[in-house]
């Protein structure tokens, strides 16, 4: 079976096809390329286009698939509602799956299966990875504050830290909400 | 608790009456709490739609009825019981050719523009390298109104011209890079094109049909029956929204909150002038005003007649090569729901026509209609060539259209 991931993330995109790569019978291409996306989808023939919901794509593909309905490779938007768990499944996932006409569901389950468990993974490690840069931004913003206060009051650094510990506590915040309220005052009295 | 109701939306000025009526708190007054999601292709908008991520959507029109149709997508019911406004498209050409077909310095006749565009259309069919046109979506308003205009001054769409999709985003870039001469798009993508430098506005779609239908507000049929009452308060948070919205006082606020970063993340200059229907043509030129370019609120512009869905019904069968058939025609009609706009807005102070349904192009001047509730007074809805559509002789008009 020939598939084609098509998606602007191309660590994403690596992610799907490792996935797949497991399946027997599969030959992956992926494109990430958002110019000449229908001439490269034409020449991959493709049984089954991935592609993530995000991508501004999806219309041009889907009028390619209309019009080239007459020709050769019919290609049908999901599978069809028979399917209905399967289509919602990728929804939630965020990818949407055309498949061509006539290629039976047996083929095509495990294979958007793997697709989705893929997806899923994929955005678990982005809001990983966005939790790990927000917790580090935090403790810029906590550093920079510390140093406020020392320059500005000439306190030593757990002094300062424990004076921005009981204000998150007085108020009811998190240390980092203080730190920011700092660094803003600091900002509009003229500070760098 | 205000009841909560999910709406799609693309980040285009004319999804602007759901957002502004979350902004300014229309909807919370009206007992409902509005949750708006953005993406970036209508197929978005509508899997999203279609497996109960929203309950609502802001959808190009004949995208609604297609969905019904079960053209592209197994069918489902859709329902319209509003509409998000006329028109505010327009059709912007590569500089070289704009200049060639354009009238310097203002919008120019459609029919005239139309003539000598067939002229280079005629002149690249015979160097064997036709031109292209760019459309935001296979069932868009922008691909019907393009397309009308083009069949009526002798120009044959996929014949003589080809039509292919562009999403707005990239209009510009695909006219800058050559892949299409000429794009129908709504704002504020035209003027990016334009400020860009690398096409000009020729027409507005308001030239083409003076009173064309564009974006509306898409359900699932069973979800417009099982949340009936909020879309109900929707409905009239929206009117409200869309009150405001022409309310020159409010142009430089709306615009401000159309430009966030959640909603259009554009610039509010652009976005201000659509909604003051002002377009700059050209670069460096002076810009043009155009009453009723976008068309959000007067003559009842959100009353979903029914005409209108039959009319996107006759030009579908016209460019998908269908044959008419009556049983579609009858379930496209039903798509648009004035029963369920009527029921909302009864008892307030908003006007309700008499009728739901109308011959579509017959008004030449400003003429008053008989109404249900209030007064209504309805100008010109003009085809520019002066075809009149009338939907009880639908399969006649779509063989005059050929």
């Amino acid at each position: 079976m020939r598939i084609a991931i098509v998606d602007e993330s191309a660590a994403r995109a690596s992610v799907i096809q490792e996935g797949l790569a497991s399946l027997d019978d599969c030959e992956i291409f992926v494109v990430t390329e958002r110019r000449g996306l229908v001439a490269r989808i034409g020449e991959i023939a493709p049984d089954i286009v991935l592609m993530d919901l995000g991508n501004p794509s999806r219309d041009v593909l889907e009028e390619y698939f209309a019009v080239s309905r007459a020709l050769a490779r019919p290609i049908a938007m999901f599978v069809d509602q028979s399917d209905d768990d399967a289509i919602a499944a990728s929804i939630d996932a965020g990818v949407s799956a055309y498949v061509v006409d006539g290629l039976s569901a047996n083929r095509i389950k495990p294979l958007i299966d793997v697709a989705v468990r893929r997806f899923n993974a994929f955005a678990r490690l982005q809001s990983d990875l966005d939790e790990a840069r927000g917790r580090l931004a935090e403790r810029e913003a906590i550093d920079k504050a510390k140093r406020i206060l020392m320059d500005s009051r000439g306190l030593t650094e757990p002094k300062a830290y424990a004076e921005m510990r009981k204000a998150a506590m007085d108020q009811g915040k998190k240390i980092a909400e203080i730190a920011d309220a700092i660094i803003t005052a600091h900002k509009l009295m003229g500070g760098k | 608790m205000a009841e909560e109701l999910t709406i799609g939306f693309l980040p285009l000025v004319d999804g602007c009456l759901p957002i502004l009526a979350r902004e300014h708190g229309f909807a919370e007054d009206e007992g409902v709490s509005l949750n708006l999601v953005k993406d970036v292709s209508w197929a978005t908008v509508l899997d999203r739609l279609l497996y109960g991520h929203s309950d609502a959507a802001h959808m190009v029109a004949p995208l609604a009825i297609a969905t019904t149709l079960g053209r592209g997508r197994p069918a489902q019911p859709l329902a319209v019981p509003f509409v998000l406004g006329l028109n505010g498209n327009a059709i912007t050409l590569r500089s070289d050719i704009a200049q060639r077909v354009g009238v310097d310095g203002k919008l120019g006749d459609p029919a005239q523009v139309g003539a000598v565009l067939a002229e280079v259309v005629r002149e690249r069919v015979a160097a064997g390298n036709p031109l292209r046109f760019g459309v935001v979506h296979r069932y868009s308003s922008h691909n019907y109104m393009l397309r009308y205009w083009l069949a009526a001054c002798g120009i044959m769409p996929d014949r003589d011209v080809e039509i292919t999709t562009v999403p707005p985003p990239f209009c510009a870039d695909a006219l800058e890079a050559g892949e299409v001469d000429g794009i129908c798009v709504g704002e504020p993508w035209n003027s990016v094109a334009v400020e860009r430098g690398v096409g000009q506005i020729v027409l507005a779609t308001a030239q083409v049909w003076r009173r064309g239908v564009e974006k509306v507000l898409a359900l699932r049929e069973p979800v417009l029956n099982e949340k009936r009452g909020a879309v109900e308060r929707l409905i009239r948070a929206m009117c409200r929204a869309g009150r405001h919205f022409v309310d020159p006082a409010n142009w430089e606020a709306n615009a401000a909150i159309l430009a966030r970063a959640e909603y259009l993340d554009g610039d509010p200059v652009l976005i201000r002038r659509a909604i003051a229907d002002q377009l700059l043509l050209a670069r460096g030129g002076e810009i043009v005003e155009y009453p009723d370019f976008m068309f959000q609120y007067r003559e009842a512009a959100n009353f979903p007649w029914v005409s209108q869905a039959e009319w996107l019904y006759t030009q579908m069968v016209r460019w998908d090569g269908l044959t008419f058939d009556s049983a579609d025609a009858e379930k496209a009609a039903r798509v648009f729901r004035p029963d369920v706009y009527r029921s909302a807005l009864i008892g307030t102070g908003e006007p309700l026509p008499g009728a739901s349904s109308k011959v579509e192009g017959s008004l030449r001047q400003k003429t008053s209609v008989s109404t249900q509730q209030g007064t209504m007074t309805l100008e010109s809805n003009a085809f520019f060539d002066g075809r009149v559509f009338d939907p009880s002789h639908l399969a006649e008009y779509i063989a005059q259209l050929g």
